[in-house]
């Protein structure tokens, strides 16, 4: 059998699902043998590549770029987990929505309680990528295939949603496995 | 001038961006460092109650979750005006110490270890933590289980790994059981093991390295950190000192509440984070640009190690010694930040020990109750990449009136823009640019490890896309690393 092309994305998330996905520990030594990472921030890859088995995408989608990048993994990737709670529901990346539009949001932590010196909102163009105006959950831009909640979804979560996967399997999560928070 | 632009994400997660310009005759005029991530913490936080807020900021960051956890319940024990039980801080510095070592051990083991042991130039398709476990399988799962040993710690006090909701304003959740103590204290040899090993390999290394010595960040600045009363190293509680590159202490003593008097930040349009600097070297009244400049200061491992007298333990105390010697007195390069970093790792070890064998340490008296005494309240503590300041105002009824957040790596912020500076004006030298320049770029910030979670989500190895444009914006020269 081959090896699976497994990705792990970092939309508008904290890092701790991916730290989770590393608190499996000598597991990923197995899972090297079945799986090849084939994009990931902690992987040298220049561009999400095309025919990805499973993409694990981390956080919501908060600006520009986020929104671009998972479009294109929707695109290339047969099977996209929403991978914790900021993908599956927003959580903390979304606290800003309420709130409305990010400029005034962007006013009080770049001007108003600053200090001292160039207060200023910073809006290189070509540099930073545009916020959006409301931060989103991952399935209301694209298709999610499969929900892992938890913040972050613990270690032991993960391997059941993906250890059928690399036996050929649909993973089914249930009871403690399909717990927030 | 001509501009190029290293876009780590081409197009794909903008998490943090380089750019570096160079001057009319092909040499490097200046660089660049650009965060590009924003999410809005000290706004929306406004208006929430105060016991919420280190499970809110902790989700700032995944890799240092406990450093926002203790921060955030330390500005909380000040507004409500409560000395904690001393076991509760001794559980709070046990977190803390976990946490130092599971986070030290990422950036070593996990990020920066394929470039050091396969090399800043071999072949970027293998150069990450899986490529190191297919090469080096027996040296990747020691560090495997080091990370481990430190995410377990945390487990074992706040019942999670990432994000535990166990502190909070006046002490923490829980006492520590008898089996956790048990269960910790037999893996302490292992862990032991693994460092010292692991200090072994780099002292080899480094001289392997010395052009990267020479210019990944090498240069004068200020270092900041906690110190004891007596200017020992300290992670969790103490005071504030400034020292110099020459080891003459600038500053000693500040009180983590007025650091406002002795930090400001400025804002550069061109990034989200921002850049503290130590304001008496600063001339704020200047209508130059990059006034800032001149107040710059560096944290994290390499400036504790700096500007303590001891690390306070036999054996960290030994490495030390040897870790002077070797910088000759003060440490300026930023290449020596990894070498501190294990070091502090041992250090945490011993005190980990140390700790679990307090008689304190099982008492189950660990929180102190009391409502909201004072409408402001500063939190402080040093999380692995430096020290983490939480500044809260609240009303009457403990609601956030208004949150200042400053961020470790923030502080290095000026000191990772000369760092790319002065890496990209050694290795530049034409428009003709090579892979193992990007990478040489690439690990210069890697060096300070940095928690770009806390502002970017980038880690470790970044694609790169580089271009190199005109005055009039063609483009004379791309490169892809992959
Ligand atoms: S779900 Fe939680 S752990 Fe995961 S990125 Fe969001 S805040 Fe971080």
């Amino acid at each position: 059998m081959s090896k699976i092309r497994l990705a792990t994305v970092w939309l508008g998330g904290c890092s701790g699902c991916h730290m989770s996905f590393l608190d499996l520990d000598e597991w990923l030594f197995e899972l090297a043998e079945f799986a090849d990472l084939v994009y990931s921030p902690i992987a040298d890859v220049k561009e999400y590549p095309q025919d990805v088995d499973v993409a694990l995408v981390e956080g919501a989608v908060a600006n520009e770029d986020n929104l671009e990048l998972i479009e294109q993994v929707r695109e290339r990737s047969k099977l996209v987990i929403s991978f914790g709670d900021c993908a599956v529901t927003g959580n903390v990346t979304a606290l800003r929505n309420p709130l409305g539009e990010p400029e005034p949001i962007l006013k009080r932590i770049y001007v108003e309680t600053v200090n001292s010196l160039n207060a200023e909102i910073p809006d290189e163009a070509g540099i930073l990528p545009p916020l959006l105006d409301q931060v989103k959950a991952v399935h209301q831009v694209v298709l999610v295939d499969l929900y892992l909640p938890g913040c972050p979804p613990p270690a032991g979560r993960i391997k059941a949603a993906i250890a059928p996967l690399l036996a050929g399997e649909a993973p089914e999560l249930s009871g403690q496995n399909i717990k927030f928070g | 001038m001509k501009q190029i632009v290293i876009d780590p994400v081409t197009r794909i997660e903008g998490h943090a961006k380089i750019s570096i310009f160079l001057k009319d005759d092909g040499k490097v005029d200046h660089a660049r460092f650009h965060v590009t991530e924003f999410r809005g913490f000290e706004k929306f936080c406004e208006g929430r109650p105060l016991w919420e807020m280190p499970g809110i900021t902790a989700r700032t960051c995944g890799i240092c979750p406990v450093s926002h956890l203790l921060t955030s319940a330390k500005a909380g024990d000040a507004i409500l005006s409560v000395k904690i039980p001393p076991t509760a801080a001794k559980l709070r510095r046990l977190m803390n110490l976990g946490q130092i070592i599971q986070s030290h051990t990422l950036s070593f083991f996990h990020l920066s270890a394929p470039d050091l042991l396969l090399g800043m130039d071999s072949d970027p398709v293998g150069r990450n933590v899986f490529g190191l476990m297919a090469t080096d399988s027996e040296l990747t799962r020691k560090g495997i289980r080091l990370r481990q040993f430190g995410q377990e710690i945390i487990e074992h006090l706040g019942g999670k790994k990432i994000h535990p909701s166990w502190t909070v304003p006046g002490g923490v959740r829980e006492p520590l059981s008898e089996d956790s103590l048990k269960e910790i204290l037999a893996k302490v040899p292992e862990a032991r093991a693994t460092i010292t090993t692991a200090l072994e390999l780099f002292k080899k290394l480094l001289d392997d390295f010395p052009t990267e010595v020479a210019s990944f960040g090498n240069f004068a600045s200020l270092f900041m950190g906690l110190v004891t009363p007596d200017g020992m190293w300290e992670h969790y509680d103490g005071k504030l000192r400034f020292g110099d590159s020459d080891g003459k202490i600038v500053a000693d003593q500040l009180k983590p509440d007025d650091y406002q008097s002795y930090i400001g930040e400025a804002v550069q349009s061109s990034s989200y984070l921002k850049s503290p600097y130590y304001r008496p070297y600063v001339d704020e009244s200047s209508s130059e640009g990059k006034a800032e400049e001149a107040g710059i200061y560096r944290v994290g491992p390499l400036a504790r190690l700096n500007i303590c007298e001891r690390m306070g333990t036999p054996l960290a105390d030994e490495e030390l010694r040897e870790f002077r010697d070797r910088a000759g007195g003060i440490a300026r390069s930023s290449f020596f930040y990894h070498y501190a970093r294990l070091i502090e790792i041992l250090a945490s070890t011993e005190r980990v020990e140390n700790l679990l064998n307090d008689p304190d340490i099982l008492h189950t008296r660990v929180r102190a109750e009391a409502g909201i005494n004072q409408l402001e309240g500063v939190g402080v503590s040093e999380a692995p990449r430096g020290t983490l300041f939480h500044h809260y105002n609240v009303d009457e009824n403990g609601l956030i009136e208004k949150v200042n957040l400053i961020i470790a790596t923030g502080q290095n912020n000026l000191a990772m823009n000369r760092t790319v500076t002065q890496i990209a004006q050694e290795y530049i030298q034409s428009p003709e640019i090579s892979e193992g320049m990007l990478n040489r770029v690439e690990a210069g910030i890697r060096a300070f490890d940095p928690c770009l979670s806390c502002s970017t989500h980038a880690v470790g190895q970044m694609p790169l896309h580089v271009q190199v444009l005109s005055s009039s914006g063609d483009i004379l020269n791309e490169t892809w690393r992959d």
